[in-house]
């Protein structure tokens, strides 16, 4: 491109050119940002798709043609039993998954990064191995295993030890990062004015670490109440909500599971911008000291 | 000795809950998963006898090679477009967005937020023959002509969506790590936009690449709600046949067998990564 101009001699061709290759650039640059507003459209059609069917009136059981529009399916939600009842397996299940992953995750993600022991790396790999797995091989592995062994009957427990084991990894590696970025002086300013171990974690590091440990719950969350496929193997005759879609997808969905969901979605960004409050503001909080401490240093340089 | 031992209690007293329960319920049934696929069916019962039967590999493979390939084929598919599309938004949020990177980023995990086979079964409506993106679709030459549902396209343009965003935060996690005065010392020395794109910007953001094609792909090879949802007959994937296997036929030697095989494959695709990439970025980018 910039060949074609420097074979137009003259004085005028240096403007011409810089002009030119001005207006390439502009188109480029936009080319650049409308290509990524394209793929942000992209992202959201589904989202309304779901939000507009959620209104939808169809005339037989299945909801994936535009027929007309009614309010009667948001003003019933869960008169749908079978599906009421599946969400709040989901729900439980969920929570209790997020409740026990979150708490072992947390520790071995101390571990990781506050201590020295032989088996580190053999560690990592234990964390990092279960999220390079496919679902469907750990979904497979696991019934294998309650077969073979012939207990617990699958059902909730079933569930609820896979999702525990599919979430830990997550949580480590959230809880992990945040941890990395920890200022230890802190602790040691506790330690120093006589705080045991125990208090200093409690007052100390729990405080500052906790919107990792809380983003990495929600995270738990978000995965146990949206798996299907290693739901699917361990589940016996217990019914979650997206084992419900699933089992509902061959005679009909109802347009009750799009209001759900449209429900869940709106749930979730309340809790997301809850999450980035928070977060913010505990960052705001921890920011004064060091912020002032390099004004201090500053401030005697300069003079 | 003693000393030592007992300061290194506790690291060992925190780790033990979260790796007893990774090593029981994940290590231990590979393990088992691994005996059942040497196993051969006691007839008429459903019990197993390990017999070091080999043949369950090689029959299960000769009867499932097309599904086995095409789950590679249209994983291998997706990711690359996967790879065109995100590369584009990560880079505008990481260097254009300015005050819309917040909202950008929030559009790229939004669909988290749906339900998995709600969102799966929203595609479903979106390339019936009835919606306008089908003829859409049609009238740009982008898909093949008849309808789209139930075909391979519908299949990978489901993948494609449904991982896009484990491309995206990967590539835009790297981007943003990038020192812009690198890119304008590119700049300062002449080189065009295009020649710094190449010979910085992307090398630099090479171990999101690399984490992002590695997320997106191992959780499409071994998908299968898009395949049963999206697809029809001739697209089942390697999923399909092991779930169908293990829940509705009971073969289980025969499932397990697949399964390994799926997984050694994998793993041997995530191992050439990690010594290309390191270990890092793995761990490290999976945070989000």
């Amino acid at each position: 491109m910039s060949a074609t101009p420097a074979t137009t001699p003259g004085e005028g061709s240096l403007s011409a050119e810089t002009g030119a290759a001005r207006a390439w650039r502009w188109v480029r640059e936009h080319a650049v940002n409308v290509v990524a507003v394209l793929v942000v459209i992209y992202l959201l059609v589904p989202i309304v798709v779901i939000f507009v069917f959620s209104f939808n009136n169809p005339a037989g059981r299945y909801n994936f043609t535009w027929v007309g529009f009614t309010l009667k399916h948001w003003s019933h939600p869960f008169s749908d039993t079978e599906l009421t009842k599946a969400m709040l397996t989901s729900i439980k299940l969920a929570l209790l998954a997020t409740v026990i992953s979150t708490i072992v995750g947390t520790m071995m993600a101390i571990a990781l990064v506050r201590h020295k022991f032989v088996g580190r790396r053999i560690t990592n790999f234990l964390i990092v191995i279960p999220m390079a797995t496919p679902e469907v091989v750990m979904g497979a592995s696991l019934l294998s295993f309650f077969l073979v062994l012939g207990t617990p009957a699958l059902g909730f427990e079933t569930l609820l030890i896979a999702h525990v084991m599919f979430c830990i990894s997550f949580v480590v590696v959230v809880v992990r990062s945040r941890l990395i970025g920890f200022d230890r002086s802190l602790e040691e300013a506790a330690k120093d004015l006589g705080a045991g171990p125990f208090t200093t974690f409690r007052l100390v590091t729990l405080p500052l670490i906790l919107p990792g440990i809380f983003g990495a719950a929600m995270l738990a969350f978000a995965l146990s109440i949206d798996d299907f496929v290693i739901s699917n193997f361990n589940s016996g005759t217990t019914v979650t909500f997206p084992l419900y879609i699933f089992g509902a997808a061959q005679r009909g969905i109802p347009v009750e599971v799009y209001v759900v969901a449209m429900i869940l979605f709106f749930a979730t960004v309340a809790a997301m911008g809850f999450a980035t409050w928070q977060q913010r503001r505990a960052e705001k909080m921890t920011a004064i000291r060091p912020e002032q401490e390099a004004a201090d240093i500053a401030l005697p340089g300069v003079a | 000795m003693v000393a030592a031992l007992r300061r290194r209690t506790p690291a060992y007293l925190l780790l033990a809950p979260g790796a007893l329960w990774l090593i029981i319920f994940f290590v231990i049934p590979l393990y088992f998963m691994a005996k059942l696929s040497l196993d051969t069916e006691i007839p008429g019962t459903l019990h197993y006898r390990f017999t070091w039967e080999w043949s369950n590999y090689k029959e299960a493979l000769e009867l499932y090679d097309t599904q086995f390939g095409r789950s590679f084929i249209y994983a291998g598919i997706a990711t690359l477009l996967c790879l065109i599309i995100a590369y584009p938004l990560a880079y505008v949020i990481a260097f254009k967005a300015g005050r819309w990177r917040n909202l950008m980023l929030f559009a790229v995990v939004a669909p988290f937020f749906t339900t998995y086979l709600v969102r799966t079964l929203a595609w479903k409506t979106i390339l019936s023959n009835e919606s306008p993106i089908t003829e859409i679709l049609h009238a740009i030459g982008l898909a093949p002509s008849g309808h789209i549902l139930y075909t391979g396209f519908a299949v990978i343009a489901g993948i494609t969506y449904n991982f896009l965003p484990f491309m995206v935060l990967p590539l835009y996690a790297s981007l943003e790590r990038i020192d812009v005065r690198v890119l304008e010392a590119s700049k300062d020395l002449y080189a065009s936009a295009t020649s710094t794109f190449w010979k910085v910007t992307l090398p630099l953001s090479l171990p999101g690449v690399v984490a992002g094609t590695l997320l997106t792909f191992i959780p499409a090879v071994g998908d299968y709600v898009n395949a049963e949802f999206l697809g029809g007959a001739n697209n089942r994937m390697i999923g399909n046949v092991i779930q169908s296997l293990y829940l509705t036929q009971s073969d289980y030697s025969a499932a397990a067998a697949l399964s390994f095989v799926l997984m050694a494959v994998i793993m041997i695709v995530v191992f050439i990564y990690i010594r290309f990439a390191g270990s890092e970025a793995l761990m490290g980018q999976e945070a989000v």
